[in-house]
């Protein structure tokens, strides 16, 4: 079985995300209804029951999350639509497709922690998204659909590191985004210092679906253990880079040779990036993978943030990874020494190995600067950066060895 | 051009709204004057150097001086193996600046950008934010054209 399964984008091109009656028209905020007449407890659990669990990336489960909020006079809901994974864009097509079932999905999570204040807090390279937003909230507030939640939306400024939850913070309180220590964690004291639920725009996206279906509909979609379904985007040597919708059962090949369309130009498959930038290179050989969260982590990649960046038989691995050290380079927030200096220093290394310059011992060396990088760096951005060099020296060594000195 | 005190003024109320200042004194004069950010600093209760802490953390902030078209180029993964090197060359030559300049009649400011989320037409540039799909090198021209 190798189709689509639209829940999210059932209704993509079909109404107009911006408007909240034509939402309301194919059943929109009737899960916000069902659950502002549950006892939170229950809405809760219900979500948890779901098994929902993170589509930012980290797949911790939604409803759990929630549970760890302390009852206090204000809380916040905050939506991560801070996308910067090279290669994503599926929170994007979520807001130019269905924006209020994000709107409803943050009403919602307001109704099961008790707040009535959401921030949506949107990457800088979306100025277009935001007014899209901005607009839809309008509708929402005039339509009576939200109720008493309000939701404002305020706008990033290019740092890939504010995708972290508490660099996100940060930076809605008029911060640099550098990453906190945790704990104590968002839940407990966030968004100025109170309890703050941080979500992304898929996992929102998914919860009137959920309230109104049933956690067992939910639960009964793709994967057991990450069930529902997973927006995922193409790009690179792909005939059709675009974005799909999948339940999360879906295999890998069949996103790259049935719904992608195969390679791009007849040409054989080399590797696929799965998850962004920060995620691990893929080889043919584990291609028979379910997409969801544990089977990707099972072989040593991430689902991440769904991205596929698909490589194909002339593409140079070390090149690619080259200017992918040289992304965290830029990206590292400078807070802590081992992202700071191991960034600069595995681009360092990598230019020097994809210049014909490097030898053995400098792969020896990235292989433990990545080993200190991914246990002792503060946030998710230092403790990726390595993957992309450590699973490539792992699956395609060979391209490695074949620019190095001895052999140029 | 409107003044900056009044850009300010109308966001102080915003809790934490500093970046929110920049974004609007941007939109009006294209980069943070040093005397809108010293005012910013003021009305927000924080110091210049934190105010500059901000401004400068920021890839899509600048404290300097920029034309009145920003271009951007993406650089990551995805537009990286589409061409954007060729892109870059291509457009460093045709408007005779390099990356991080701005062209002597103001006009022009050339930028290197990670992922502006377009990777369905790579390589992608954007000018003033507005992403433009599948570049090569001998479209420039013409894209140009429509920004005078």
């Amino acid at each position: 079985m190798a189709e689509e399964r639209r829940v999210l984008l059932e209704y993509a091109d079909k109404i107009n995300p911006e408007n909240a009656q034509d939402y309301i028209n194919v059943g929109g905020y009737k899960g916000l209804e069902k659950a502002r007449k549950m006892d939170s407890k229950d809405l809760i659990q219900e979500v948890k029951r779901s098994g929902l669990r993170g589509r930012g990336g980290a797949g911790f489960n939604a409803g759990l999350k929630w549970s760890f909020v302390p009852p206090a006079e204000v809380k916040y809901v905050v939506c991560n639509l801070d996308e910067g994974e090279p290669g994503t864009y599926k929170d994007r097509i979520i807001c130019e497709k269905n924006a209020q079932a994000l709107l409803e999905g943050m009403a919602i999570c307001g109704a099961a922690i008790n707040s009535n204040q959401g921030y949506i807090y949107c990457r800088g390279e979306y100025p277009f998204i935001v007014e899209l937003l901005r607009n839809a909230i309008n509708s929402a507030k005039e339509s009576g659909a939200l109720g008493d939640f309000d939701i404002e939306v305020r706008m990033g400024a290019g740092a890939y590191v504010c995708g972290e939850e508490t660099a996100l913070i940060e930076s809605i309180e008029g911060h640099r985004g550098e990453p906190r220590f945790k704990p104590p964690f968002p839940g407990v004291e966030g968004l100025w210092g109170v309890p703050t639920v941080v979500n992304n725009v898929e996992t929102f996206a998914c919860l009137p679906y959920i309230i109104e279906n049933g956690a067992d509909w939910f639960a009964g979609i793709g994967a057991q253990k990450y069930p529902g379904t997973k927006v995922l985007t193409l790009t690179g040597d792909i005939e059709k880079a675009t974005y799909f919708e999948v339940p999360t059962d879906y295999l890998l090949k069949d996103v790259i040779y049935e719904l992608g369309g195969g390679i791009k130009g007849g040409k054989k498959f080399k590797a696929v990036q799965v998850g962004g930038t920060s995620g691990a290179f893929i080889p043919e050989q584990n291609l028979n993978t379910p997409i969801d969260f544990d089977s990707m982590g099972a072989m040593g990649a991430a689902l991440g943030s769904g991205a596929a960046f698909v490589m194909d038989e002339t593409r140079d691995i070390v090149d690619i990874v080259t200017r992918i050290s040289k992304f965290f380079e830029h990206e590292s927030c400078g807070k802590c020494n081992p992202c700071r200096e191991g960034t600069f220093r595995c681009r360092e290394i990598m230019e020097k190995i994809n210049s014909g310059r490097g030898t053995e011992k400098d792969i020896d060396n990235l292989l433990l600067l990545g080993r200190v990088m991914k246990k002792a760096a503060l946030c998710g951005l230092g403790q990726a950066a390595p993957i992309p060099i450590l699973s490539t020296i792992e699956h395609f060594k060979h391209e490695y060895s074949r620019k190095l000195l001895q052999y140029a | 051009m409107a003044n900056y005190k009044d850009i300010i003024e109308s966001n102080k109320d915003k809790e934490g709204g500093v970046i929110e200042v920049f974004h609007a004194l941007q939109k009006e004069f294209n980069y943070i004057p040093e005397e809108a950010l010293l005012e910013a600093a003021r009305v927000f209760g924080i110091s210049a150097a934190q105010a500059y802490g901000v401004a400068t953390f920021y890839s899509y902030l600048s404290v300097e001086k920029r034309g009145k078209y920003i271009i951007r180029i993406c650089e990551s993964a995805p537009c990286h193996v589409a061409g954007a090197d060729e892109v870059l060359k291509a457009m460093e030559n045709y408007l005779g600046i390099k990356a991080g300049e701005t062209t002597s009649d103001g006009k022009y400011t050339l930028e290197l950008t990670e992922c502006v989320g377009q990777c369905q037409a790579t390589p992608v540039i954007t000018i003033n934010s507005e992403p433009i799909f599948n570049v090569t090198a001998a479209k420039i021209p013409e894209i140009l054209a429509a920004y005078k």
